[in-house]
């Protein structure tokens, strides 16, 4: 480690700096310092602002009971769709991205990779479209058949809706808009695996995916959990898609994915509510935002914490 | 139980490329063959070729034929998944599976095969192999620890322990000493020749000294220049190749005239 404060000149054994290094490291170490800054800044900002929500008379709170109870449901709502976008999105982004790495030929590879990422950027007013007007029309008659055949889980109950503007659309949604930062990232750990290892488990005796099984996803396993991370990260923010798709309550707490009776999710409930509010619903709007900035943190964290759990056997050292 | 290889009129492909020309050999059982050459002759390709390995790569592809106990390892029903687990290697790097502990690493080709085993019988058949690849009593008290927190050596005696594991008919070793250190070769070569008595061993060695330690048979490739295929010079015993060479080109290398 080498120290980079700059030397008093009291002492004649400073070591000897160039203006170029010392450059770099402050021009880095001011970026870094800059990063801390904006967070504690926008940390900031959200506390000072969701400050007068959590004081006020409860019933001055819109809802009417108190700004815990408007957010808890939005929290639920924000949650649920985007773990069911992960759970739709990460399988298939690590099978499109297996696909690509170990069994396409290679021009196939190539635009195929190409049109995942193709799918990023696509802007998500535009996925809500689609939502909204193709995808939605198209699933009501299978959310008929569900809460007709499987209405005894709690998740298809029903009664279902009949314009498909329901809380599995949403996830469908979102699961379409995550899978190409999920498929991009894993494809990128994938092509990572050294060969050495490759061939180990070839050299073995194992068959193609048993060499994936031993070799590449266990490799690869951090970076399929990173990008769902970044993937769940977009899923909790995304707002215009979910705001245009889904047909929310207020209020509501509910597992059941097809009715038309839906908790709503933060960032799309501040979008839709926000032109409307002042004063206290300002504050309000402001501190289920501070709840889904802490959410998002602690989903990080969460990840960060499993990543580092098995560091020793993660292949990087 | 150790097999003899017969390879018959072998021409090795990358691509359109012939990369190593009509070699004729057999290997026998229970003993160690070297083969030595200047680096680019194919030595390695051909080992590969061995276990179909070489086929792994896109493009690559063999013609002729290589017999293992009489029965053809590239027939048109041998899956080549089988004859590896039935011809085992090391590699000039020693590449343990990172994500696994060395217990792990000992008991992936078992797993593999899918042979139901008590964990008893396991706990067994690892400390076997680990014992007969000289490592287990530097690793007995952290099997469970990550494979990759051992010394260059000991990966690569982990990575035999693991080729061993499997009770393979045949053992190649692509340059399995290249990367280590005089002491760590040392506890290698030593391990060869315990290891011949229950396997047919071949390695690939660029070092000359190593293939008169180790080896009962010596097989001399070589190169005529960039672009040509290479081709097996020279294969008779080790005594004879470094002492009195039928080949000119054999005798230039070993004497150190090239290469």
């Amino acid at each position: 480690m080498t120290s980079t404060t700059p030397s008093t000149g009291s002492t004649s054994r400073a070591p000897v700096r160039r203006l170029g290094d010392r450059l770099f490291a402050g021009t880095s170490r001011g970026a870094g310092i800059l990063i801390v800054l904006i967070l504690a800044g926008v940390a900031g900002f959200l506390i000072v602002q969701a400050a007068p929500a959590f004081t006020a008379p409860r019933a001055d709170v819109p809802g009417g009971h108190g700004v815990v109870a408007y957010i808890a449901p939005l929290l639920f709502g924000t949650a649920l769709a985007a773990v069911l976008a992960l759970l739709i999105a990460t399988p298939l982004a690590v099978g499109v991205a297996l696909f690509i790495t170990q069994f396409a030929p290679r021009r196939l590879a190539q635009g195929l990779g190409y049109l995942v990422d193709l799918l990023a950027a696509i802007p998500s007013i535009v996925y809500g479209f689609w939502g909204i007007a193709w995808l939605a029309p198209r699933l009501t008659p299978f959310y008929a058949w569900l809460a007709d055949h499987l209405g005894f889980i709690p998740l298809f109950a029903g009664p279902a809706s009949v314009t498909g503007k329901t809380m599995f659309t949403v996830g469908l949604v979102l699961g379409v808009m995550i899978l190409p930062i999920v498929s991009a990232i894993s494809r990128e750990v994938f092509l990572q695996v050294p060969s050495l290892h490759r061939e180990a488990a070839l050299a073995l005796g194992a068959t193609r995916w048993e060499m994936i099984r031993m070799a590449v996803l266990p490799y690869g396993r951090s970076g399929i959990i990173g990008g769902a991370m970044l993937g769940l990260g977009r899923a909790l923010g995304e707002t215009l898609a979910v705001a245009i798709v889904l047909s929310a309550s207020g209020g509501i707490v509910t597992f059941n994915l097809i009715s038309p009776d839906n908790p709503s999710t933060i960032a799309s409930n501040i979008a839709l509510q926000f032109p409307e509010s002042t004063g206290i619903g300002v504050n309000t709007l402001v501190a289920s935002g501070l709840a889904l900035f802490v959410l998002t943190l602690a989903v990080n964290v969460l990840a960060r914490a499993i990543v580092n759990r098995r560091s020793q056997f993660s292949g990087a050292n | 139980m150790a097999k003899r290889i017969d390879v018959s009129d072998l021409n090795i492909y990358y691509g359109d490329f012939l990369a190593v020309a009509d070699v004729n050999v057999s290997i026998e059982p229970r003993s160690v063959t070297a083969l030595i050459g200047p680096s680019g002759c194919g030595k390695s390709t051909f080992l590969r070729s061995l276990n179909r390995m070489h086929e792994v790569l896109p493009g690559a592809h063999v013609e002729g034929k290589v017999a293992m106990d009489g029965q053809d390892l590239y027939g048109p029903d041998v899956d080549p998944v089988d004859v590896r687990r039935q011809i085992g290697m090391v590699f000039q790097r020693p590449n343990p599976f990172p994500t696994m502990s060395i217990y792990d690493n000992v008991a992936a080709g078992i797993r593999l095969n899918a042979r139901k085993m008590k964990r008893t019988e396991l706990d067994d058949l690892v400390e076997r192999s680990l014992l007969g690849a000289n490592l287990w009593k530097e690793v007995k008290d952290r099997l469970n620890r990550p494979a990759s927190g051992l010394s260059g050596g000991q990966q690569q005696r982990l990575c035999i322990a693991r080729a061993i594991a499997v009770e393979p008919d045949v053992l190649l070793m692509d340059e399995p000493a290249s990367a280590l250190d005089p002491i760590s070769t040392l506890a290698i070569e030593d391990l060869m020749t315990e290891l011949k008595e229950r396997f047919t061993i071949v390695i690939v060695t660029h070092n000359m000294q190593q293939a008169a330690r180790v080896s009962e048979q010596t097989g001399f490739f070589n190169i005529a220049g960039p672009g040509q295929p290479g081709r097996l010079i020279e294969f008779n015993p080790t005594e004879k190749i470094f002492s009195n060479p039928d080949e000119k080109a054999t005798e230039d290398y070993i004497s150190g005239r090239f290469g």
